[in-house]
């Protein structure tokens, strides 16, 4: 436990302590909003079948979800940086358990991602979409899922690939197909076939659609978000648990049987 | 006296390549142990494999009495390590460090502050504790990952080229501390060093080369098996001075880093007679020097190679200093 703890206190201390880094990202889901709401939705002008919220809004619940999935990707390449300079001879030679080593590192980079997506909370109100308390605390703990699910899956990648650059090409190859098939941009009703079996087995897809049925809840036309969501949010989370598993079993087994 | 490490028949390759074969060793506690090897002997790989970052290709090794294979976690609990590279966290100050350290092996807090401001002192860091190690020179980050080795009291230590880049005055008041930790504590300490000096202090030496063990005794030992003096003379004509030497004064010269090395059983009595033998035949003499025997010598005899000799104090005589033949293979074995 300590030594999870540990872990835990010494990424978040270097999270902390990089301001810019903090900054960035902050800025970043104000940029894809910027992006995706104004240049998207003049595309779309005229379309009546969001709900009756505005595309920026419709979009919204998906750039939290982004924000959190870069996060934790981009978070958990500290576990190949660690190994590249070094540092992770220190962890490895020491009695602290693999398996606590393992999760302590899951805990960090879920922090991390969770305080990211919490930073993109205040947005709502710019948006005209007031959240109540209730609504806040459900986000935080979809995105806490969310967080410690792509934390996890970054693990995995970081335990299976040797260099830095190996790791981002991977995430990157993933990111954008995790993000695309999300229904961040799109509902995902009446997707053909073959797309809507890539959508099931994307976890960013259960994420956007949980978090979207909360944030819009008050604002949606009654009946919209029943009809054009994949599952209750409960399910949803119940989904996106059983990935955290699937990603998380074979990467502490991994790192711990690593040299 | 126990033994504290022990291996049997330990070997280790990556791929193809045996980069550990067949290590025997008996190291008994207390004992100062040093592993001295040219580049890429297997040294490093010795220190991994004890240390249970790497695991076994073959064999077995036990230490602090516990297998590293199969009891990884004992063995851990019981060694300290300096690793021969970058270890440190970068972004975090010397302080948290070590404060990182300290929680993750578990150690009281109180002990952890008292035992952090004496290494620290130690190492000359105390003034600089609170800034990022990113600020520090290369030799700073090294004796911060001593103090951080020797923090948690472990009863085997391993350090892996612990003073490489170290001052000469550092290096000794590292040097002494170990000494003191030996005697008051009964610390085992197997180091792998490239300075001869500092294996001369140590009570054994093995020297490895190419995954093996080629020698292994006190250095008194060591140097014994050298035929006594040995003579390092520098000549126009290194084939012919060879030659002559081994037919007319039945010597047996090796082409050293830097001229002929010879052994000889009583060294300042043999000089006017070799030079007078090559004299007349010719052979131009440009310096003659005489030098009781050292473990760089054994270590030439053995693996055919001058120890890389990033030395701190400039070499003595025949301006021999800096680094030596890194690669090429000295002759005449
Ligand atoms: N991770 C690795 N993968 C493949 N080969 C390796 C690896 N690590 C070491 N080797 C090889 O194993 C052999 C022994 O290397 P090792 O690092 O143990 O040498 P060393 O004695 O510590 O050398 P040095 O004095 O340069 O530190 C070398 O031939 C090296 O190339
Ligand atoms: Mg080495």
């Amino acid at each position: 436990m300590s030594a999870l703890y540990t872990i835990w206190l010494r990424d978040l201390t270097r999270f902390l302590r990089n301001r810019s880094r903090i900054v960035t990202s902050l800025a970043q889901p104000l940029l894809y909003l910027a992006i995706f709401g104004t240049g998207l939705s003049s595309l779309l002008s005229g379309t009546s079948s969001l709900g009756g919220v505005g595309f920026t809004a419709f979009v919204y619940p998906g750039v939290i979800g982004l924000t959190i999935m870069f996060t934790a990707l981009f978070t958990a390449i500290s576990v190949v940086y660690d190994r590249e300079f070094g540092f992770l001879k220190e962890v490895l030679v020491s009695p602290a358990p693999r398996l606590a080593v393992a999760l302590g590192k899951v805990a960090s980079g879920s922090t991390i991602a969770l305080l990211q997506g919490v930073l993109t909370l205040p947005l709502a109100w710019l948006l005209g979409l007031p959240l109540t308390l209730g609504q806040v605390a459900q986000l935080v703990g979809i995105m806490a899922v969310l967080a410690a699910v792509c934390t996890a899956l970054g693990l995995l990648v970081s335990t299976r690939l040797r260099g830095i650059e190996g790791y981002n090409v991977i995430i990157n190859f993933l990111m954008m197909p995790l993000f695309l098939l999300s229904g961040a941009l799109f509902p995902l009703a009446g997707l053909p076939g073959w797309m809507n079996v890539l959508v099931r087995i994307n976890p960013m897809a259960y994420a956007t659609d949980a978090l979207r049925q909360v944030v819009l809840a008050g604002a949606a036309q009654p009946g919209f978000l029943a009809a054009s969501r994949l599952h209750p949010v409960s399910l949803d989370v119940l989904v996106l648990l059983g990935f955290f598993i699937v990603f998380l079993v074979p990467a502490v087994r991994a790192f711990s049987k690593q040299e | 006296m126990s033994t504290v490490i022990e291996t049997k028949g330990l070997g280790r390759d990556y791929g193809d390549l045996v980069a550990v074969d067949a290590l025997n060793l008996e190291i008994q506690q207390g004992e100062l142990f040093a592993l001295l090897g040219p580049n890429g002997g297997g040294k490093t790989t010795t220190v991994g494999l004890l240390t249970t970052l790497l695991r076994p290709s073959r064999g077995s090794a036990r230490v602090a009495g516990y297998d590293v294979a199969s009891q990884p976690a004992e063995v851990r609990r019981h060694i300290g390590v300096v690793f021969q590279g970058p270890s440190l966290d970068e972004q975090l100050t010397a302080w948290e460090n070590l404060d990182f350290h300290a929680r993750i092996y578990n150690m009281p807090r109180p002990l952890f502050r008292q035992r952090a401001a004496e290494l620290l002192a130690l190492v000359e860091l105390a003034e600089r504790q609170h800034e990022p190690v990113r600020n520090f020179s290369g030799g700073m980050r090294r004796r911060l990952e001593l103090a951080r080795g020797l923090l948690h009291q472990p009863q085997v230590l391993f350090l892996d080229e612990p003073t490489v880049g170290l001052d000469p005055q550092t290096r000794r008041a590292i040097w002494g501390y170990l000494a003191a930790l030996r005697q008051q504590a009964g610390v085992t300490i197997f180091l792998t060093t490239h300075y001869l000096e500092e294996a001369e202090d140590c009570d054994r030496t093995a020297i490895i080369d190419g995954g093996k063990l080629v020698a292994l005794d006190t250095p008194a030992a060591l140097k014994a098996t050298l035929g006594g003096d040995v003579l390092h003379i520098r000549v126009t004509d290194v084939v012919a001075a060879s030659e002559l030497l081994r037919q007319r004064a039945q010597l047996e010269p090796r082409q050293g880093p830097d001229g002929l090395v010879v052994e000889v059983a009583d060294g300042p009595r043999r000089i006017p007679e070799v030079v007078a033998l090559l004299d007349g035949a010719g052979i131009a003499v440009q310096a003659v020097n005489l030098r009781r025997p050292s473990l760089e010598h054994v270590f030439i005899k053995l693996t055919g190679r001058a120890i890389r000799a990033e030395t701190a104090e400039p070499s003595e005589a025949l301006g021999q200093r800096g680094r030596i033949g890194r690669r090429e293979r000295g002759g005449g074995r």
